[in-house]
């Protein structure tokens, strides 16, 4: 029993930590925290929604799809609204405040396109198979869900760990004025992120409407607040953080759900990562750095 | 012999809201040579550095490097062109290995293959970089921290050297280890410019230098006219 719960905590914790992943990623690259990131996995989730239900794509075309479309629309975001705030060198609330309002225009577009009620994936998109190991349980998503959420993370860990890009964006994290002096494009390269980060959260989105079979404008919100928590917890702009702190997010809500009640989900969860920052003040891989200019 | 001149700087200006941190200054610097601009706390150095490499906007004049017109370009761009500055306090990533920072020196460079050579070129410059090659750069001391800025703009194969008071901080005894390795690159024939507070030292290995005060060049001339100047010595060597 526990470890079927065990499997299902590890799927849903690996959509936490695929969204956070992201959202750690703008805030250590460009030093926002851009409040757009849950409207931009919704709006993934619709796009790919809608490939799937017009066009007829299979899974992995709808990924792509929502990886591109939010993707891009988190670069349209960075040129229209983060750029022209850099350029000003505007304080760290300005762009909060930006991207809160973005939020709500992409919830309220989708509310007015689509309409306020949930809408689902058709049926037939994922297999229902369940695979029975040792007498656990997996269904074919859970076990999709794991494997593509850790094949990206690796792939974006090992991206940042080997490779020069890698190295640059770390350099742009700890100094931008020291990333120009080498030569890096650092205005390029926040662009990259953007998308990249966007794109993430846009395969989030997809997996978390196959997970509860629902779509809705406001899908992103709770995300968002799901994410804060989780880059808080994992020490901000850490990226093993955020993998750790949704893994870990996903376990307390699935046991908290299991063992105490659904409706106390939420409450059992935050209060431990409540508990986790009391003792932990900057997070647990958080160091927090101040980031010189 | 007339040297040509690898970077001419004409009429610069930079202004920081009110403040004008450069007032118009002019500068040649020829190719091969250690050229110096030496200066008190507040003189306006950095800043003038800062524009050479495209960091902070000017309000006006020209930057020629090589015949390129460098005035408007994006800093990589002026990276990739053969401009590299050591900024003042060295910049050291410290999140980074000392390896690390070393190959990002080279990422405005398209020629991957040769970046083994020059990081072998660098670690038998500084050998202690090579014992603490797989450290955090933070971990570094002071001295070690410049080694590892110059050779992280080595890697970049430059052909214009900028260095931002490459002394400051250091124990004279690492500062005269430093000011070796300085001219030890020179004499390899890198053209290097060497913003300095530490005048007699910058003095000593420059061919030419310039003195800058509250922004503007009040005396040029080579390095030894200058150690010779006695308004040079009242102000800026202890009389
Ligand atoms: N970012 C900045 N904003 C406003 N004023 C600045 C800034 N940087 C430097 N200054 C001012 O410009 C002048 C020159 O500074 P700087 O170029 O750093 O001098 P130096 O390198 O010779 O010590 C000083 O008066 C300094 O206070
Ligand atoms: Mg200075």
């Amino acid at each position: 029993m526990l470890a079927q719960q065990l499997v299902n905590a590890l799927s849903l914790g690996c959509v936490y930590a695929l969204f956070a992943l992201g959202f750690t990623l703008i805030f250590g690259v460009l030093g926002v925290i851009n409040l757009s990131h849950g409207a931009v996995f919704m709006v993934g989730a619709y796009a790919a929604e809608q490939a799937v239900s017009h066009l007829g794509l299979p899974l992995w075309g709808a990924l792509i799809v929502a990886f591109a479309f939010s993707g891009v629309l988190g670069l349209v975001i960075d040129l229209l609204v983060l750029r022209p705030l850099r350029a000003r060198n505007a304080p760290h609330l300005i762009p909060m405040i930006a991207t809160i309002g973005v939020g709500i225009i992409l919830t309220n577009a989708i509310q007015g396109i689509f309409g306020a009620q949930n809408i689902r994936f058709p049926e037939q998109l994922v297999s229902n198979r369940t695979i029975s190991v040792e007498g656990i349980d997996v269904t074919a998503l859970e076990l999709g869900i794991i494997l593509l959420s850790f094949m990206l993370m690796a792939l974006l860990l090992l991206a940042l760990k080997k490779t020069q890009l890698g190295r640059a964006l770390r350099a742009i994290a700890e100094s931008p004025r020291a990333a120009y002096l080498l030569g890096i494009n650092v205005e390029g390269l926040f662009y990259l992120t953007s998308f990249v980060a966007a794109g993430l959260g846009g395969i989030a989105g997809v997996l978390i409407g196959l997970y509860s079979n629902a779509l809705f404008p406001l899908m992103g919100k709770s995300m968002l607040e799901k994410g804060i928590a989780v880059i808080i917890l994992g020490g901000m702009g850490d990226m093993r953080g955020a993998l750790i702190g949704g893994l870990f997010l996903g376990l307390a809500e699935v046991l908290s759900v299991a063992y105490v009640g659904s409706s106390m989900r939420d409450a059992v969860a935050f209060g431990l990562l409540f508990l986790i920052l009391l003792i932990r003040p900057r997070g647990l891989f958080g160091t927090l750095m101040e980031r010189k200019v | 012999m007339t040297v040509a001149a690898l970077l001419q700087v004409q009429g610069l200006r930079v202004v920081y809201g009110k403040v004008e941190a450069v007032r118009g200054i002019d500068l040649e610097l020829s190719t091969g040579e250690i050229t110096t601009l030496v200066g008190a706390n507040g003189a306006g150095k950095s800043t003038t550095l800062l524009a050479l490499s495209g960091l902070v906007k000017k309000a006006a004049g020209r930057v020629l490097f090589d015949g390129r017109d460098l005035t408007r370009m994006a800093p990589h761009r002026i990276v990739a062109s053969g401009v590299v500055q050591v900024a003042e306090g060295r910049a050291t990533l410290t999140t980074l290995t000392v390896r690390e920072n070393l190959e990002l020196g080279a990422y405005s460079r398209r020629d991957r293959g040769s970046r083994a050579d020059d990081l072998a070129r660098v670690f038998e410059l500084f050998p202690v970089l090579a014992e603490r090659a797989n450290g955090l750069a933070g971990n570094l001391s002071g001295g070690e921290q410049q080694m590892l800025a110059i050779g992280r703009a080595l890697m970049a194969r430059p052909r214009l050297l900028l260095l931002d008071e490459p002394s400051m901080g250091l124990a004279p005894i690492i500062v005269q280890d430093i000011f070796r390795k300085l001219l030890e690159i020179n004499r390899a024939g890198l053209t290097i410019f060497l913003v300095e507070q530490n005048v007699r030292q910058a003095l000593k290995i420059a061919q030419r230098a310039y003195v800058i005060e509250t922004g503007r060049v009040v005396l040029t001339g080579s390095g030894r006219e200058l150690l010779d100047n006695p308004a040079v010595q009242q102000a800026y060597l202890g009389g």
